[in-house]
C-alpha cells in the first residue's frame, strides 16, 4: 500500500478538509451534487498558494498546525457572549458554524442558505472549501420596501471544532433596508471560514459592520460577494483585530445604474498578527460609484496587507471611484503591503487612488504633550484620529461605540 | 518666576544658544527680538521640552523647578504654555475636545477636580466670544483648514483656557493682519496679572505697541546682546537689527 505523500503541508491541511467532507458528506444538507462538484474543485486545486498573484502577501501553510492542536474542554458559551457588544438588535448566534437557537433571538433561516449559487464560486479555493463543508448559515430576506432594522450576526468559535465554514445568504428586495452588525469572536484554534453572498436588489440598502475579534490563534478567512442593483447601496465597515492570520476578501459587484459599494476598514494587529484586506470592486454599469477608505495601525512584529481592485467596464461611464489606504506603523518591525490595481475599460471615469505608510507624527505628538496631555494618551488620540476617515461615516451609533470600545481595549493591550 | 543661566544648547552638532541669561519674574512681559537664526525659536524650544535640541549646558527653572528635567506635559501642569509660530495641525481631533482633554490632564496632575463637559462649553464659548472666534471653530478639527490668523487665534484661546503662569509667544504676530493682531494681542493682554508672565518672541516691534513689554532683550548669535525697555525695540526698528548687533560686539 502506498499511502499519498503530501508535497507540502499547505496540501496535507487540504487532504484533511476532503477526510473530513468524506466523513460528513452522508449528513450534510442542501444539494449533495453541488457540494460534490465543490469537493472535486477543491481536490483539483486544494488551498491558494504562494504563487498566485492575489495570494502572494498572505500564506496559508501555517493552517497545517491546525492539526497540531487539541480540543479545547466544554466551552463556556456565556463567557464567549458576554464579549459580544450588548446591542439592542435580533440576535443570530453561530457555535463553531451551527446556528445555536438557545442563545439567540431570531431563527437563522428563513429559507435553505443558497450553497453554491454565486457565479463561478469554485474557481475560489476557499469558496468551494466553504461550499464543500458548509453545515449551515443565516439566511435572512428583507421582502420589498420593508426597513428590517438592525440583526447580530454572531459567530462564536469554542475551540472545540478546528474548523467551520459558515456559509450565509442576505437578500434585499427593492427599497427594502438592513443594518447587518457582523461579529467574530472566540477562543483556541480553529479556522473561520465564512462565506456571505448579500443581493441587494434596485434601491435597497445593507449596511454591514464587521467586528473580527477571533481568537489570536485562530484563522480567519472570510469571503464576501455583494451583487448590487440600480442605485442600492452595499454600505459596509470591516475592524480586524484578532486571529493569527486574518483575511477578508469582498467581491462588490455593482450591476445597475447609480449602484454604490463603501468598502471601509480598520485593521489593528499586534505581535505576530497577519491580516489581509482584499477587494474586488466591479462597475458594470453607468454611474456607479465605490469608496474604500482602508486604515492599518500595525505594532509589534504585525503584517498588514491591503489589496484593492477596481474593475470600470466599458458599459459603466460616469464612474466614481476612491480608494485610499493608510498605515501607521508603530514599531519598526511591523510591514504593509499595499496592492492598488485599476482596470478601466471605460473613457469617462473619475477614479483616484492612494496609499500611505508612515509613524506616528513628531510634531502633532509634542503639540498635545506642549498642551499638558500626557505622552500616552497624546499617542491614543492620534491613533484615534488616524481611524476616523473609517470609523466617522457609521452612521449606527451603537455599532460604532462598540467598534470605538473594542479599539480602546486593544490599544490597551499594546506594549508601550 | 522664569530664570535662565547661561544656558547652551545645540541641533545636529550645531551650537545655536551659547549662554542665555535671563530672568522674567512674576507679572512680568519680557519680549526677546533678534534676527532670523539669532536662536529664538530654539529657545522657546527647548522651554517647552521639544525632542531633538541637546542642552550642553546651564539651568533653567520655573518657580524654583528645573524645568530642563521635566517631560513636555509636566512643564504644561506646571503652568509654561508655548504659542506655536506654526500651529500643528491635527486632522481628526476635533478642538473642543482636544482643548477639553488638555485642560483636565493638567487638571489632573496638578491634583485638582476635573472640568466636566457643561462647564467647559460655557468656558471655552466665553474665550471664544473674546477673541472674536465663531462658535464653529470649536467643533472643527485643531487647525485644519483654518487661516493664518485663526491658527493663531485658535492659540490663544488655548491659552485663554489652560491660564498658564508663563506664556511664551513664539512669533505670534507673523501672518496676522492689523486686526488679527488687534485681537490676539487683546487676549494675552486680558491675562496680563501679577501672577502671568509672558516671553514674547517677535521680529518685529509692531506687536509691542500692542502688548507692551516690561523688558526687551535683543538675541543675536545665541546670546542676549542688549536690554532695556519698550524704547529699546523702537531702537531696533528704526536702525535695524545689524546696527544694535555691530554695536553690541
Amino acid at each position: 500500500m502506498n499511502a499519498p505523500v503530501p508535497a507540502s503541508q499547505t496540501q496535507a491541511t487540504a487532504q484533511a478538509f476532503l477526510a473530513r467532507y468524506d466523513l460528513l458528506k452522508a449528513n450534510l444538507p442542501g444539494d449533495a451534487s453541488l457540494r460534490d462538484a465543490a469537493a472535486a474543485a477543491f481536490a483539483r486545486t486544494g488551498l491558494p498558494g504562494a504563487r498566485e498573484e492575489d495570494w502572494r502577501y498572505t500564506q496559508l501553510r501555517p493552517l497545517a498546525e491546525l492539526a497540531l492542536h487539541n480540543a479545547l474542554p466544554s466551552p463556556d458559551l456565556a463567557a464567549l457572549l458576554a464579549r459580544v457588544p450588548a446591542l439592542d438588535a435580533a440576535r443570530l448566534v453561530f457555535v463553531d458554524g451551527r446556528f445555536h437557537a438557545g442563545v439567540s433571538t431570531a431563527s437563522a433561516t428563513t429559507g435553505a442558505p443558497a450553497y453554491g449559487t454565486q457565479a463561478q464560486p469554485l474557481a475560489h479555493k476557499l469558496v468551494a472549501l466553504n461550499t464543500m463543508l458548509a453545515e449551515d448559515g443565516a439566511a435572512l430576506h428583507v421582502p420589498a420596501g420593508v426597513d428590517a432594522g438592525t440583526v447580530l450576526l454572531i459567530s462564536l468559535g469554542t475551540g472545540q471544532a478546528s474548523h467551520f465554514h459558515p456559509r450565509h445568504s442576505i437578500t434585499l428586495d427593492a427599497g427594502a433596508k438592513l443594518t447587518l452588525i457582523d461579529v467574530s469572536l472566540g477562543q483556541g484554534a480553529y479556522l473561520n471560514n465564512p462565506v456571505l453572498s448579500a443581493t441587494v436588489a434596485d434601491g435597497a440598502n445593507l449596511v454591514h459592520l464587521r467586528l473580527q475579534q477571533d481568537a489570536t490563534t485562530a484563522f480567519h478567512l472570510s469571503t464576501v460577494y455583494a451583487d448590487v442593483a440600480a442605485g442600492g447601496t452595499y454600505d459596509s465597515f470591516a475592524l480586524t483585530l484578532g486571529a493569527r492570520l486574518a483575511r477578508m476578501e469582498v467581491h462588490a459587484n455593482l450591476n445597475g445604474a447609480a449602484a454604490a459599494a463603501h468598502l471601509n476598514a480598520a485593521q489593528l494587529l499586534g505581535g505576530n498578527q497577519h491580516a489581509d484586506f482584499t477587494t474586488v470592486v466591479r462597475h458594470a454599469a453607468p454611474n456607479t460609484a465605490s469608496r474604500q477608505t482602508v486604515k492599518n495601525v500595525l505594532s509589534g512584529k504585525s503584517r498588514g496587507v491591503f489589496q484593492g481592485k477596481i474593475e470600470v467596464l466599458r458599459v459603466a461611464q460616469k464612474t466614481d471611484g476612491y480608494q485610499m489606504n493608510q498605515a501607521l506603523l508603530l514599531s519598526p518591525d511591523a510591514e504593509m503591503n499595499a496592492k492598488p490595481q485599476l482596470e478601466i475599460y471605460a473613457d469617462d471615469v473619475k477614479c483616484s487612488h492612494g496609499a500611505t505608510i508612515g509613524e506616528l507624527d513628531g510634531e502633532q505628538l509634542f503639540y498635545l504633550r506642549s498642551r499638558g496631555i500626557p505622552d500616552a494618551q497624546a499617542r491614543t488620540m492620534l491613533v484615534r484620529a488616524f481611524l476616523s476617515e473609517a470609523l466617522d461615516p457609521i452612521a449606527h451609533e451603537g455599532a460604532r461605540a462598540a467598534m470605538e470600545t473594542a479599539i480602546a481595549t486593544w490599544w490597551e493591550g499594546q506594549p508601550t | 518666576m522664569l530664570e535662565i543661566k547661561n544656558l547652551t544648547a545645540k541641533i545636529d552638532d550645531k551650537d545655536i544658544l551659547k549662554g542665555i541669561n535671563l530672568v522674567v519674574p512674576d507679572g512680568e512681559v519680557h519680549a526677546i527680538m533678534g534676527p532670523n537664526g539669532s536662536g529664538k525659536s530654539t529657545l522657546s524650544y527647548v522651554l517647552s521640552g521639544r525632542d531633538g535640541y541637546e542642552v550642553t549646558g546651564g539651568s533653567a527653572t520655573f518657580d524654583g523647578q528645573d524645568l530642563l528635567d521635566m517631560e513636555p506635559e509636566a512643564r504644561a501642569a506646571a503652568g509654561l504654555f508655548l504659542a506655536f509660530q506654526y500651529p500643528v495641525e491635527l486632522p481628526g481631533v476635533n478642538n473642543a475636545n482636544f482643548l477639553r482633554t488638555a485642560l483636565n490632564a493638567q487638571r489632573r496632575a496638578r491634583g485638582e477636580a476635573e472640568i466636566d463637559a457643561v462647564g467647559f462649553l460655557k468656558l471655552s464659548r466665553a474665550a471664544a466670544k473674546r477673541l472674536s472666534m465663531p462658535d464653529d471653530m470649536l467643533k472643527r478639527n485643531v487647525n485644519v483648514g483654518f487661516s493664518g490668523g485663526e491658527k493663531k487665534r485658535n492659540e490663544v484661546l488655548q491659552m485663554a483656557v489652560l491660564q498658564p503662569k508663563l506664556a511664551i509667544l513664539d512669533e505670534t504676530d507673523s501672518g496676522l493682519d492689523i486686526d488679527a493682531l488687534k485681537i490676539v494681542s487683546d487676549g494675552v493682554n486680558a491675562l496680563r496679572g501679577p501672577n502671568f508672565s509672558a516671553l514674547v518672541i517677535t521680529h518685529y516691534q509692531r506687536l509691542l505697541d500692542h502688548i507692551v513689554p516690561d523688558r526687551v532683550h535683543v538675541l543675536a548669535g545665541g546670546r542676549i546682546i542688549r536690554s532695556g525697555g519698550p524704547e529699546l525695540a523702537h531702537l531696533l526698528e528704526a536702525e535695524g537689527y545689524a546696527a544694535v548687533v555691530a554695536e553690541a560686539a
